[in-house]
């Protein structure tokens, strides 16, 4: 990580916490409710945010993991097929209250596509929007119900999300994109 | 749906760039990108075990699917694949298009381009047609067999299936036996490549008459890599993990090669006694169309050590696979 750091450890544990409490609080409990990490580093963050309220509500969530790639808008624009990560939902969706985690909230469109995959698997009663970071530069009307941090970006740079569960250490920093040419990437 | 415990591969391994715009065959295809095609597979089956067995990621991209020979798993492998990832899947069958008024094959394929195809799947009685049709061809082609070279969507939906099968997924030193007419099949000639870049202990057997060019593959080509050719089947099934029977072509078949179909049953026939020299859990596999009682006898074909109908399930997946990885590769050298 060679960036301007935004987020330690001790900010992603604390943010991590807090966004767990306002999911239960919002939901009025924990009855019928999942959570749905998106592919790779959202679903890290989905089982933190479970164990986080299996801690405080002593219920256990259901977590499952979401991998977008076959319902990204823009294949026709990447240079090869992305790698596929794999879904496991090992639960029925039907009916639930699904919580999407993911780290970075950017143009919106990793969130499209995974709402578009969601409904493949049935019909939840809602969708909810849980991120690590939301850096603005929207693309469609999609907004999160819980953020850990909205740091304001400009489309010259890159947010970077690293997990203990990834990438060896918990931090979050932003640097400028080399060679920048603007939008483009899906985070 | 899938938890991952029941595939071969554990950790996720480095990405591999795929860089093919056409499949002609699998001798192209190095070990890694061998893996990503199975990895990729393994997705594909979890689209297909879903509620909605359909993803929108070819969504937009014409398939043009033309057969010159009959098929019916194939081809409709092939069209309900594409389907599953939203493509377009035009259909043409040779015997029904301008072909049967004297069209050229380069002129065919030139008019489906011009009607908006960006992949071709064929199938063609002449070796090599692939290749001629991808020099003129701005998308992507992909093999469907041609002639007696290559079916390389067979060689990796076998390889898949094996893989599957085998503890570990490992085909490592296994011994997988190739069972029947090799001479006119070219499912023989893929398997053998991805078989034995695999690890695998491969053995040819059949009638001599119809191991013709084997033997001289076996000494020569294959430097590195296990390959044996026999026309002892006791020697060839002796503790095999896999028996792969392939169907007698009679319509390929030139009189002389066999002296009966009869005969060839009784001794090349893959039989219940016959499979006892095998390992006890060996898998027996058959490409498919089967002549029940020639190579493969009823009884084998639908024991339990029989993967037939899983070779068919996995077929979807593999060329969903397939269509996925040469679709993207298409984009890159179009520049978007």
């Amino acid at each position: 990580m060679t960036g301007r750091r935004i987020m330690a450890a001790e900010d992603i544990r604390r943010a991590t916490i807090r966004i767990s409490h306002e999911i239960v609080e919002k939901h009025a409990g924990t009855d019928g409710l999942v959570l749905v990490g998106i592919q790779r580093r959202g679903v890290p963050l989905a089982h933190r945010i479970a164990e986080a309220i299996r801690e405080h509500e002593g219920a256990a969530i259901p977590v499952g993991a979401l991998d977008i790639t076959f319902y990204r808008d823009d294949l026709s624009l990447v240079a090869q097929q992305p790698i596929v990560k794999g879904t496991e939902i090992g639960f029925d969706i039907n009916g639930t209250t699904i919580v999407l985690v993911d780290d970075v909230l950017y143009t919106g469109r990793t969130i499209r596509a995974a709402m578009d995959a969601l409904i493949d698997y049935g019909r939840p009663q809602a969708i909810r929007l849980a991120v690590l970071v939301d850096r603005g530069h929207r693309e469609l009307p999609i907004r999160a119900d819980h953020v850990g941090k909205n740091v304001p970006t400009s489309r010259e740079e890159v947010v970077k999300v690293a997990l203990e569960e990834t990438d060896g250490e918990d931090a979050v920093e932003i640097e400028r994109r080399p060679g920048t040419t603007g939008g483009g990437a899906v985070a | 749906m899938s938890t991952g415990a029941d595939r071969p591969q554990g950790a996720i391994p480095a990405p591999v760039h795929w860089a093919h715009r056409h499949l002609l065959d699998v001798d192209a295809l190095t070990r890694p990108e061998i893996d990503l095609v199975m990895r990729t597979t393994d997705e594909m089956r979890d689209v297909l075990a879903r509620p909605i067995p359909k993803v929108p990621a070819l969504r937009g991209v014409a398939v043009t699917i033309l057969f010159y020979e009959a098929s019916t798993r194939t081809r409709v492998s092939f069209e309900v694949a594409a389907k599953n990832l939203s493509a377009d899947v035009v259909n043409i069958a040779a015997a029904s298009s301008s072909v049967s008024k004297g069209e050229s094959l380069v002129d065919t394929v030139r008019t489906i381009e011009a009607l908006g195809a960006d992949m071709l799947v064929m199938r063609h009685p002449a070796s090599g047609a692939p290749y001629l049709a991808a020099e003129v061809f701005g998308g992507s082609v992909l093999n469907g067999g041609d002639g007696w070279h290559a079916h390389p969507s067979q060689a990796l939906l076998d390889l898949y299936t094996i893989r599957s099968r085998l503890p570990g997924g490992s085909l490592e030193g296994r011994k997988i036996v190739i069972l029947g007419d090799v001479l006119h099949s070219r499912v023989a000639r893929s398997n053998v490549w991805t078989l034995t870049a695999m690890g695998a202990d491969l053995w040819i057997c059949g009638p001599t008459t119809l191991l013709r060019g084997f033997e001289a593959w076996a000494a020569h080509g294959a430097a590195g890599r296990r390959f044996t050719v026999t026309s002892d089947v006791d020697a060839a099934l002796r503790d095999a993990d896999v028996v792969m029977a392939l169907r007698i072509q009679k319509e390929r078949m030139a009189s002389g090669l066999l002296p009966s179909l009869r005969e060839y049953a009784a001794r090349y026939g893959l039989t219940k006694a016959r499979l006892r020299a095998a390992n006890p859990d060996c898998v027996v596999m058959h490409p498919g169309p089967m002549n029940e009682g020639v190579e493969i006898a009823a009884d084998v074909a639908v024991d339990p050590r029989s993967v037939i109908t899983t070779q068919v399930t996995n077929g979807v997946a593999v060329r969903m696979a397939l269509l996925y990885l040469l679709a993207g590769a298409r984009h890159a050298e179009g520049g978007s």
